[in-house]
């Protein structure tokens, strides 16, 4: 069998070339079967889906593709166990461990020094490829598009359907390029650049689409950066980011423990290699941004898209009228007691947050403790660090960033989502105001009334510092 | 799960857009490894004065006796964005509710809605909003009907109003489908492809 002639072939996204490599059939509709490369679980919503199937009779179909992990219940604390603040946060932890034990998927365990965050954990294993469909009950799934695979976030139900068909059925989601263009900014990372997006597009502006970051500030970009910013695809309302895998991804899965070695990995390169955009490749929809302009942002909101410039203040409902209902707008203020015109950063803080799948890896740690060495947190401000991975812990306890966490004054947690949202029973105080370096500023996510500021992790080490919502690059490395 | 065709009952306006899935229903609510059970904690954040308790804010339309039967929520953008958490709809199906009406969908929460037997319903904003405003200021047309069959909502005393509705998705509602079994006739095609793929791709299959 011969492949087409390269110039007979109408040019592709690179959406299209992973869609197309696992199109099983039309099922009509406009709908295709979808094969999925990977599942990945968790304890919060694995556990029942996993359990949901085996009422149902219904056996997981490759149970070695599919991989489950704890971090979305269980508790953060050192010398953590099954059982958690929420008294029945340990029925998930067994549950999902007897599950995954039954259908002989691996499980990345408590205790186990491959745990982690579900999107932390994946590339540091080697599951997520290039070229991979990976599927995940979790929305923020499309992380792991900076990897070069088309990962999405699914439900439950549809999580039954991938493990117990090895499928999907699913219709071609419309393709947008975003093209980041220049250089960012010392102090600026892909976090400001992923609120500087959504707050331009809004938070339903990428809705049900493939969003491909191109451009040379994503070549420019490290891989942690690209994570971020395909992490944030999910406050777009898309339905998945990807990056074209570069020398960057390659150099990272290479030799890790699920990729390919020896001759599969030559062979799986020389396809990986191909992963790119064709030149001339249709996408229905296209914007553009000039990265040498985007400053550290910040939310002031209850929407991700409700973000500014930190040294800009709390706008008027006339500056965003375009984009917000006057009630939207009233209500946001009212509950994070703010008034118009207000300096962001003249806003005093309780409690600071470095963690979650947005930014908690060994660069945004690093990051951070660069500006927290030889400084302390303000008084009276609850700072926690929770590394992303039980990797990534050890791998900054073996650089000493845990020491200097712990000097300026932060918790040093054990690995998980923690208080990103308070699933686990965990959350700051009544109507406390937090800046954290998570994906959203819902109403009460990170505790009662809570008011969450999402930001950079430098911009969250400074804040810590200053007791008030800070500029990081007013503060230089090391303290005195 | 039962057949979706024609649905009239009470529609409860809730016209706000970005409502997110931790509002639908907040972490701290889903205390259990179950789909079922979810309905007191539906809205939690917004329908009870205070979080952790279950007093009524009466302010919030679903505490309005006037609502107590509804059956059909009417939404405004991007309705159900955020968290991927299927929960959201069995809170809102254990609630009652069988139809969502909104401007539009969170991409995740409107494949999740179908799966569960609750019709996702999406209609132009104005229509939206001339609907919410009808149900809200009228007690007569309060009872609205959403008809699956002809891809029509209507109020008493409007003309139906025409959606569309992925076609695929409507089937499974209409004859309330269950896609696992409908992917399961089509095994020894998958089979066969994974074969393929295995020769092309070794790598992938652990």
């Amino acid at each position: 069998m011969t492949s087409p002639v390269d110039n007979e072939t109408p040019p592709r996204t690179l959406a299209d070339k992973l869609w197309d490599e696992h199109r099983v059939c039309d099922l009509g509709d406009g709908v295709d079967l979808i094969l999925i490369d990977r599942i990945l679980l968790h304890e919060r919503t694995g556990g029942v889906a996993l359990q949901s199937l085996e009422a149902a009779g219904r056996p997981v179909r490759a149970p070695r593709q599919a991989f489950c992990t704890m971090d979305h219940v269980v508790d953060t604390f050192p010398g953590r166990g099954d059982s958690t603040l929420m008294p029945t946060g340990r029925a998930f932890i067994t549950a999902t461990r007897e599950g995954a034990l039954n259908a002989g998927i691996k499980l990345f365990d408590l205790g186990d020094d491959r745990q982690g965050i579900v999107h932390v954990i994946s590339p540091e294993q080697g599951v997520v490829l290039p070229g991979v469909t990976l599927v995940c009950p979790d929305s923020h799934t499309c992380t792991q598009g900076a990897f070069g695979a088309l990962a999405w976030g699914i439900g439950s139900t549809e999580t039954e359907h991938a493990l117990a068909t090895s499928t999907l059925r699913v219709r071609r989601p419309e393709q947008m390029l975003i093209e980041l263009r220049g250089r960012l900014d010392p102090g600026v990372t892909g976090k400001d650049l992923a609120l500087h997006i959504i707050a331009a597009l809004s938070v339903s502006g990428a809705r049900g689409r493939v969003i491909e970051f191109g451009g040379d500030a994503i070549s420019a970009l490290d891989l942690d950066g690209r994570q971020t910013l395909c992490n944030m695809a999910a406050e777009l309302a898309a339905f998945s980011a990807v990056i074209a895998p570069d020398d960057l991804v390659l150099d990272y899965l290479h030799g890790r423990p699920f990729a390919p070695s020896g001759a599969d990995w030559d062979r799986a390169e020389t396809r990986w290699r191909t992963l790119v955009s064709d030149d001339g490749a249709a996408f229905a929809h296209k914007t553009a941004f000039e990265v040498g302009t985007v400053s550290p942002m910040v939310t002031w909101g209850v929407s991700p898209q409700q973000a500014i410039a930190i040294d800009a203040r709390v706008p008027g409902y006339g500056e965003v009228a375009g984009r917000e209902t006057r009630d939207a707008y009233d209500r946001a203020l009212g509950y994070m007691g703010l008034a118009p015109g207000e300096p962001l950063e003249s806003l005093a803080i309780d409690a600071a947050f470095i963690g979650s799948c947005t930014n908690s890896r060994i660069g945004d740690l690093r990051r951070a403790a660069r500006l927290l060495d030889g400084r302390k947190v303000a008084p009276g401000v609850k700072a926690i660090c929770v590394p992303g991975s039980s990797g990534v812990k050890r791998q900054a306890e073996a650089e000493g960033l845990d020491r200097i966490f712990l000097a300026a004054g932060f918790e040093w947690r054990e690995s998980g989502c923690s208080m990103c949202f308070f699933a686990g029973g965990e959350s700051f105080g009544l109507r406390e105001r937090v800046i954290s370096t998570t994906n959203r500023n819902f109403e009460s996510r990170q505790g009662p009334q809570t008011r969450s500021h999402l930001a950079s992790p430098e911009t969250v080490a400074a804040s810590a510092v200053a007791g008030r919502i800070a500029d990081p690059r007013r503060l230089g490395a090391h303290g005195g | 799960m039962a057949p979706f065709t024609v649905l009239t009952a009470v529609a409860a306006p809730l016209v706000r857009d970005n409502i997110d899935t931790d509002a639908i229903i907040p972490s701290r609510e889903i205390k259990s490894v179950a789909k079922s059970g979810l309905a007191a904690g539906l809205f939690a954040g917004w329908r009870y004065r205070e979080i952790g308790s279950r007093e009524p804010d009466l302010a919030f339309v679903l505490n309005d006796p006037a609502y107590a039967d509804a059956r059909i929520l009417i939404g405004g953008v991007n309705f159900g964005c955020g968290s991927s958490r299927e929960h959201a709809v069995w809170a809102l199906a254990d609630f009652g509710f069988r139809a969502i009406i909104a401007k539009s969908f969170s991409p995740i929460f409107q494949a999740n809605c179908v799966r569960n037997g609750v019709a996702p319903v999406e209609l132009a904003a104005d229509a939206v909003d001339a609907l919410a405003r009808a149900v809200a200021t009228d007690p007569a047309r309060r009872q609205v009907t959403v008809d699956l069959v002809a891809c029509t909502v209507a109020a008493p005393g409007t003309a139906a109003t025409p959606f569309s509705i992925d076609p695929q998705a409507r089937r499974m509602l209409l004859e309330a489908l269950d896609p696992i079994d409908l992917t399961l006739e089509l095994e020894p095609r998958i089979a066969a492809f994974r074969e393929r793929d295995r020769q092309a791709r070794p790598w992938i299959y652990l």
